[in-house]
């Protein structure tokens, strides 16, 4: 039996990959938001001096970790929340009516959302490196440390709203009201010591901080907020989404 | 022991009973017909059988496991093809039955040979390569068919299997059911509200109606009970004559559709003059009038009192909430 759920979470992991490399257009709508800010924001203010970048940290090496992190961020919680297609085109009747518990339902999506969206973040990486962000090499293991945790994060919350909509048109409601302005307030932009103290408050109260100072940490070396802390906020905030994810999926009924 | 069994199986949805205290046994080997229109509880039942759905009253078993208690063992046992398309479009038609193959746990040998084999059955070995986008309903639909079995189900249950199909299509899928069915002996749960297709595919059939079933034989044995003779007419006055022929001892009933009567009688040819004579008697006036055998539509009139194709218009769905619940 057990093997039997291993081939369940391998079978929707694959297919989320499949799905990923056949449907180009997405991929390139998802990478190119974070570009554009990478590449006109990045090289267009890398003059700029705000109070906490540090010497020798241009913008743009201050940005580039914040792209990574928005890319991973929303290509998560879409693979998460793109169960609702799913439903909305009867596939997920054929998953649920298979011998598989939906636990390793959730957890090969996740593996797979998860996959697809640091795929994803790390060709926005490479793209940095490319327009010249100076990358601490030793900082590239922990930072990627960082992106599974965030990509976990928001799959789990992906799977947890989709489980709880039925229509897939609230989700660019949720993209758009929500989670643009949680990452604006993330510090993925703009460092936590040139906010305002209300500012500061709404950002220390975003996950999204905690996931962007943790990759930019490791990536450039200039953590806001510190390494373990970042880690302990991250991994606790991921168990909950995770296990909210699970629960809720394993309730919806078709 | 009855393959598929239930008894006293309910469903209320929201204080709507979509499924009213249904008893259910199909045999091993049979296909078994469930016939009713658009909301009378075919989908809801299918889902309950299928583990997709708690019952909220009674139970059912497959193959002797219970589908609340047992539902692992239940989705073991069968197959399901749902009225909506459940495949992944972005998949290839072989790739949309390797992944469902995987998640039954064949090994790689079996998925190869049985993908292989399905994919003949069903004519699609030529088309199996590309992605399932493009694909036509006919095809999408002899797919679906073939996932259905691809994991020897000791039952395959099939939710409307031809709806939106064309004739010529529909009449293909008819023959992969039997097929299937004479092939592999499969025990076939299939629900319809076309006539024809009931009629055509089912050893027996059940005919539901706003969550109950009104009765349970073969189609021939249905239509024995309501008569070996139809005569239908259209007349001036139909609701009078109705009233009128009701009276008479040698008629087993009447049934008013549309414009026109359908009267259920023995010997019917010996009938006809009679209904003429008592018409003009009475001054109404009769404009058309035949002689046939039974149809299913017609047994399905005389339970029901309504005709299936009145019925059968715009779904009348169970309400479900929108956006958030």
């Amino acid at each position: 039996m057990i093997s039997l759920e291993l081939q369940a979470i391998y079978v929707m992991w694959m297919r989320q990959l499949k799905r990923f490399v056949r449907v180009r257009s997405r991929l390139i709508a998802n990478l190119v938001q974070p570009f554009f800010f990478l590449a006109f924001l990045g090289l267009g203010l890398r003059p700029i001096s705000l109070p906490g970048l540090v010497e020798g940290v241009s913008y743009l090496d201050f940005l580039a970790p914040g792209m990574v992190a928005m890319s991973i961020v929303f290509a998560s919680m879409f693979a998460g929340v793109s169960i609702i297609w799913d439903r909305q085109f009867g596939f997920l009747k054929e998953i649920l009516v298979a011998p598989v518990s939906r636990l390793s339902i959730v957890v090969g999506r996740t593996l797979g959302g998860a996959t697809v969206s640091i795929i994803q973040g790390l060709i926005i990486l490479a793209l940095s490196a490319l327009l010249g962000v100076r990358l601490s090499p030793a900082g590239l293991v922990p930072g990627i440390i960082f992106m599974i945790l965030a990509a976990f994060f928001s799959v789990g919350l992906g799977i947890a709203l989709a489980s709880r909509m039925e229509d897939p048109h609230g989700f660019s409601l949720i993209m758009n009201l929500i989670m643009m302005p949680a990452i604006f307030l993330s510090t993925a932009f703009f460092p936590l010591e040139s906010m305002a103290a209300w500012l500061r408050i709404l950002a220390y109260a975003n996950p999204l901080t905690y996931i962007v100072d943790g990759i930019r940490g490791c990536l450039i070396g200039r953590f806001s907020i510190s390494p373990l802390a970042d880690l302990a906020v991250l991994l606790s905030l991921c168990t909950i989404t995770m296990a909210a994810g699970a629960y809720l999926f394993s309730r919806s009924e078709v | 022991m009855a393959i598929i069994e239930a008894r006293g199986l309910t469903k209320v949805y929201d204080g709507l009973t979509a499924v009213d205290h249904i008893d259910l046994e199909v045999e091993e080997g049979e296909i078994f017909g469930f016939l009713g229109p658009n909301g009378a509880g075919k989908t809801t039942t299918i889902k309950m059988l299928t583990t997709l759905l708690r019952p909220s009253e009674g139970w059912a078993r497959i193959c002797g496991y219970d589908v609340v208690r047992q539902p692992d063992l239940v989705r073991r046992s069968i197959g399901v093809v749902f009225q909506e398309p459940a495949l992944d479009d972005q998949l290839t038609g072989r790739e949309n039955l390797d992944f469902h193959a995987r998640l039954y746990g064949l090994s790689r040998r079996e998925r190869e040979e049985r993908i292989e084999e399905v994919l003949r059955l069903v004519g699609l070995r030529d088309r199996a390569d590309e992605l399932v986008k493009s694909y036509s309903g006919g095809m999408r639909r002899r797919l679906e068919l073939a996932r259905g079995f691809v994991h020897h189900p000791k039952v395959l249950f099939l939710d409307e299997p031809t709806l939106g199909l064309d004739v010529q299509t529909r009449r293909a899928i008819w023959n992969y059911i039997m097929e299937l069915n004479r092939r592999e002996g499969i025990t076939i749960f299939l629900t319809t509200h076309y006539l024809e297709e009931a009629d055509k595919l089912s050893d027996r059939v059940a005919i539901i109606d706003r969550g109950k079933i009104l009765a349970v034989d073969s189609p021939r044995n249905l239509k024995d009970r309501i008569g070996s003779d139809v005569i239908s007419l259209t007349c001036s006055e139909p609701s009078r004559l109705g009233r009128i022929l009701e009276s008479a001892s040698w008629v087993r009933g009447v049934k008013h559709h549309g414009g026109g009567l359908s009267i259920y009688v023995e010997i019917g040819e010996e009938k006809i003059p009679e209904i003429i004579r008592m018409a003009e008697e009475n001054g109404i006036r009769i404009s058309s009038i035949t002689l046939r055998e039974p149809s299913l539509e017609d047994v399905y009139l005389s339970f029901t009192g309504r005709s299936i194709r009145e019925e059968a218009k715009p779904a009348m769905r169970h309400p479900r909430p929108r956006g958030w619940r």
